[in-house]
């Protein structure tokens, strides 16, 4: 009997594995240059001779951009499902906390003052410039976050929320602002920057992101008997023994990592964050120790599905994945909502 | 051998689809081979213009979406938005090189055509005569059409000294004012300042812009444009279009109170043909010129 029902549970972790394999079997086929057999075996080979043609984009293009989809989807989708067991609140996700506007408002001054500065910055530095800014930006709104929040309220989540909701609305006027002064060129590469895009990929970013997803789940390990605890609500938690203060600092830490590096790189992907730990938590439930890890999954799932698509529908050009995120997890989310509703 | 190819490349598209929930469409790179050598994929309208008038189309593979000067250019692939590029749209065209414009990007895509083998030639983005003829000498060096690039240069500097002349030697006790109106969407309203390609065109035909005091394209307030006293609205057709035609351009606040309001001076030209700056330049200026004067002459 018990045996039967750890079975059950574990179907939706082993038919999302497969689907993510499978999506990511055909994003690999698809794409604007087809791929041969001899593509495939030539990126296998260990040879000298740098790769030429299909084999080329292959190995450079199309390979990192799926790995980064992947992880990306996974990291936003993590955050997300961080954010609203801290807050016990499935509205809460990164953006509610100011993170994402603190990485854009810095990616925006970088864009529009130092661009506009006339201060010469070496090509070498101008490609790091935007993700090493947008990053300090996320990291510095939850730096700012904690240390106000604790000023003001103690212990309270509800302090550090509307700490973040304050925070988002100065960061959205920065950016307005950064908006007004820019120049038509700096405008229209904010936007297409907000839009958000993986065009960026390469395998160094993507073994970065590897690692801070290794080090991530290793934490989440570590966190998650605290966060099922503290969906008693914070007192409850306290009287169990959990240090709310310090699980509050480290799930903030954790989520600037995360989504720092996600927007650092990539741009403004909304909806997954939000949506995915929404749709595991209607499968299997609110305890974080399956919730999480399944979230990541969702996420990864969604985001490459969604920048397949972006990647294909236009051929040659390429559509803003923020578009299809919301395009192709909407409607699915609409539909699980309905039918969870039927169900009971 | 070919059955079991089509099933595999037929099963793949089907899982994908099934997987993606849409028809992902085939790739370009099975397409017709260019004969001659060079596949050049162009980004930017202004370049494309060039690319033809030096009769060097056969060598485009691809353009972009401001590519819409001449017709033809329109039938051929296209790479997307020139800020929203994709690297592997572009290498599936296979290029020998790629022509963009400084407002191309991201830069990481470049970087990635550019890092696959693909010469990439940034032209810079001058919106002035200079930058045009510069424009033509890089495209007939890159396109391997310097005679003719030379001829073009010579035709377009006759024609601009046509063009200027009148202005030049006119007589011009009060140059117009002229505001010009950006307008993607009924509810945002831009103007061009100063540095603005609408603003070289505006000093080009001899007319003074009626705002200055800032940098590039902004929105404006009701009060401002009063301030502004323009006696001239241009707009782009496009724009005028989207506005809703004169009266829509007289609704909007503050233009009432502008003596360009109270006599209905409102010009349009199609976007491209005005601002950009490629070969029919000259001719951009002459009509504009002479829409200025009649704006001007004929008010009611």
């Amino acid at each position: 009997m018990v045996r039967a029902l750890r079975t059950a549970s574990q179907r939706p972790a082993w038919l999302l594995m497969c689907l993510l394999c499978l999506s990511i079997w055909a994003a690999a086929t698809q794409g604007a240059v087809s791929m041969t057999s001899g593509d495939w075996l030539a990126i296998l080979q260990t040879s000298d001779t740098p790769l030429s043609g299909g084999a080329y984009v292959l190995w450079h293009l199309r390979l990192p951009r799926i790995g980064f989809a992947v992880m990306i989807g996974a990291a936003l989708a993590l955050s997300g499902a961080l954010t609203q067991g801290l807050f016990r609140n499935p509205l809460a996700d990164p953006g509610l906390l100011g993170v994402t506007s603190g990485a854009a408002c810095a990616a925006a001054l970088t864009i529009v003052l130092l661009a506009g500065s006339g201060i010469d910055v070496p090509p070498v530095l101008r490609y790091w410039l935007l993700p090493v800014t947008a990053f300090a930006g996320a990291v510095g709104v939850c730096f700012v976050l904690d240390s106000v929040a604790r000023w003001l309220t103690a212990d309270s989540i509800a302090g550090l929320l509307l700490t973040g909701i304050a925070l988002n609305a100065l960061a959205a006027a920065v950016i307005g602002l950064c908006t007004y002064l820019a120049t038509d060129e700096q405008l229209r590469s904010l936007t297409f920057w907000t839009l958000g895009s993986l065009a960026g990929a390469n395998w160094f970013l993507v073994t970065t992101l590897l690692a801070a997803l290794i080090l991530a789940l290793w934490a989440l390990h570590r966190l998650t008997h605290a966060m099922n605890a503290l969906a008693l609500g914070e007192a409850a938690a306290a009287h169990v023994g959990v240090n709310v203060r310090r699980l509050r600092v480290r799930v903030i830490a954790l989520v600037a990592l995360l989504c720092g590096f996600a927007v650092a790189w990539c741009g403004m992907i909304g909806f997954i964050g939000l949506v995915a730990p929404h749709m595991v938590r209607l499968m299997v439930g609110p305890d974080q120790r399956r919730l999480a890890p399944l979230a990541m999954l969702v996420g990864a799932l969604l985001l490459l599905l969604a920048d397949t698509a972006a990647r294909t529908v236009a051929i040659p050009a390429e559509i803003p994945v923020g578009i299809f995120t919301a395009l192709l997890g909407a409607p699915f989310f609409l539909v699980l909502l309905v039918r969870m509703r039927k169900g009971r | 051998m070919i059955q079991s190819w089509s099933r595999r490349t037929f099963l793949n598209r089907l899982a994908a689809m099934a997987v993606a929930g849409i028809w992902l469409q085939p790739g370009f790179a099975n397409g017709a081979v260019k004969q001659g050598g060079r596949r050049i994929v162009c980004v930017g309208g202004g370049i494309t213009e060039i690319v033809y008038v030096l009769g060097a189309e056969q060598a485009l593979v691809g353009v972009d979406t401001t590519s819409l000067y001449p017709q033809a250019a329109t039938s051929l692939p296209s790479v997307g938005y020139a800020r929203a590029l994709s690297s592997e749209g572009i290498l599936a065209l296979r290029p020998t090189h790629l022509l963009a414009t400084e407002d191309a990007g991201p830069p990481s895509v470049l970087r990635q055509v550019s890092d696959a083998g693909v010469p990439v030639t940034i032209l810079a983005a001058n919106d002035t005569f200079e930058g045009v003829i510069e424009r033509i000498q890089r495209v007939g060096a890159l396109t391997d059409r310097h005679m003719q690039a030379s001829q073009l240069e010579k035709q377009f500097r006759q024609d601009w000294q046509r063009a200027r002349s009148p202005i030049l030697a006119r007589k011009k006790p009060a140059a117009p004012r002229v505001l010009f109106v950006l307008s993607h969407s009924p509810g945002q309203v831009m103007v061009g300042g100063k540095g603005s390609s609408a603003d070289a065109m505006i000093a080009y035909v001899g007319a003074r812009n009626a705002v200055d005091g800032f940098d590039g394209f902004k929105p404006l307030t009701p009060e401002a444009v009063i301030a502004a006293q323009p006696d001239i609205v241009l707009m782009t057709t496009q724009g005028m279009q989207v506005i809703g035609g004169i009266d829509g351009v007289l609704k909007l606040p503050g233009m009432a109170q502008t003596s360009a309001g109270q006599k209905r001076r409102v010009v349009a030209l199609e976007a491209m043909f005005m601002l950009g700056f490629g070969p029919r330049l000259p001719q951009a200026l002459t009509t504009l010129d002479q829409l200025l004067i009649n704006a001007m002459q004929v008010s009611p």
